[in-house]
């Protein structure tokens, strides 16, 4: 009984210890109050792998899009990074910049995410050229 | 053994699975507001189709630039392949229309005109007021509320001086 209370409070402990950005919050698949929560990594894995299809299309793109969007998070920009690159695919910077302009959107007023975001995405969209709405002057009305 | 014949028969005709025959008379018009439309809303970042539809030949040629690299696009033909797609940017599509400034405005002018109709009511409508609003009648009428002392202790009379016939100061 010990030890299981000392494996609990281990493993509480290191769950601390990872540093989460308090902007994507954990989210369950289902909404049980029982049964197995989906952990933020999960969720985040899973999304990546949704948008890292090699031969993803456009219809996906979009509903994988727009139900991200849906809830109630800023996506991470791993997840971020897998959606672009999909855009890259599928020939759309369009969308590429749409998709910048709804995560910022999405950060309500939180101002700080979105140049967090920008920056870690920077590697990403300089490589695949795809600017910032701010670069295009359309953040503006 | 009705089955079979019946079965037969519907064989004989050629059942189209993707047009629609409408007794007999054709193919049903497509309506406008059957197909994917598009709009922008903040929760819908993209949406099912393209805004433009019909590309001019600038349009298709840019279109099959950006299956190149991006970089080497400038900013002007990124901006129009995003136009091509959206019609309006988060930014145009999330700003206020400024409508509350006509509402407010609105609102004063009719007030404002409300007290022109209550001005000219007051001069064409209106009767004259009781004669109990003379000056000479409200002066009995305060000299009759202090000989009855109204409200000595507080209110009223309290406040008239007595002995020197004036207010107190």
């Amino acid at each position: 009984m010990f030890r299981a209370a000392l494996r609990v409070s281990v493993s509480g402990a290191r769950s601390l210890t990872r540093a989460r950005p308090q902007y994507t919050a954990s989210v369950a698949a289902r909404s049980y109050s029982h049964g197995k929560q989906e952990t933020d990594e999960e969720f985040d894995a899973r999304w990546v792998t949704y948008f890292s299809k090699p031969d993803i299309d456009a219809w996906e793109l979009r509903k994988g899009m727009n139900t991200l969007i849906g809830y109630d998070l800023v996506p991470e920009p791993k997840i971020l990074e897998a959606a672009l690159k999909a855009c890259r695919r599928l020939d759309d910077l369009a969308s590429a910049i749409r998709i910048l302009e709804a995560v910022k959107n999405k950060a309500g007023p939180h101002k700080e995410i979105y140049p967090y975001v920008i920056q870690e995405l920077l590697p990403t969209l300089s490589e695949l050229g795809i600017p910032t709405p701010e670069e295009l002057g359309i953040d503006k009305a | 053994m009705l089955a079979t014949r019946a079965l037969r028969l519907v064989g004989k005709r050629a059942l189209s699975t993707s047009i629609c025959l409408r007794g007999g008379h054709g193919v049903a018009k497509v309506e406008d507001y059957t197909l994917p439309a598009y709009f922008d809303r903040r929760e819908n970042p993209l949406p099912d189709i393209k805004f433009v539809q019909q590309l001019s030949p600038e349009q298709k040629s840019l279109k099959e630039k950006e299956k190149g690299s991006w970089a080497v696009l400038s900013k002007e033909e990124k901006i129009a392949l995003y136009r091509i797609s959206f019609k309006e940017s988060f930014a145009e599509m999330e700003k206020g229309t400024g409508e509350w400034k006509s509402v407010v405005a609105g609102i004063f002018f009719f007030i404002g005109f409300t007290g022109l109709v209550v001005l000219w009511q007051r001069k064409y409508v209106y009767g004259d007021v009781p004669h109990t609003f003379d000056p000479e009648y409200k002066q009995k009428e305060l000299q009759r509320m202090l000989d009855m002392r109204i409200n000595p202790v507080e209110g009223f009379s309290a406040k008239w001086d007595y002995e020197n016939n004036a207010w107190k100061k």
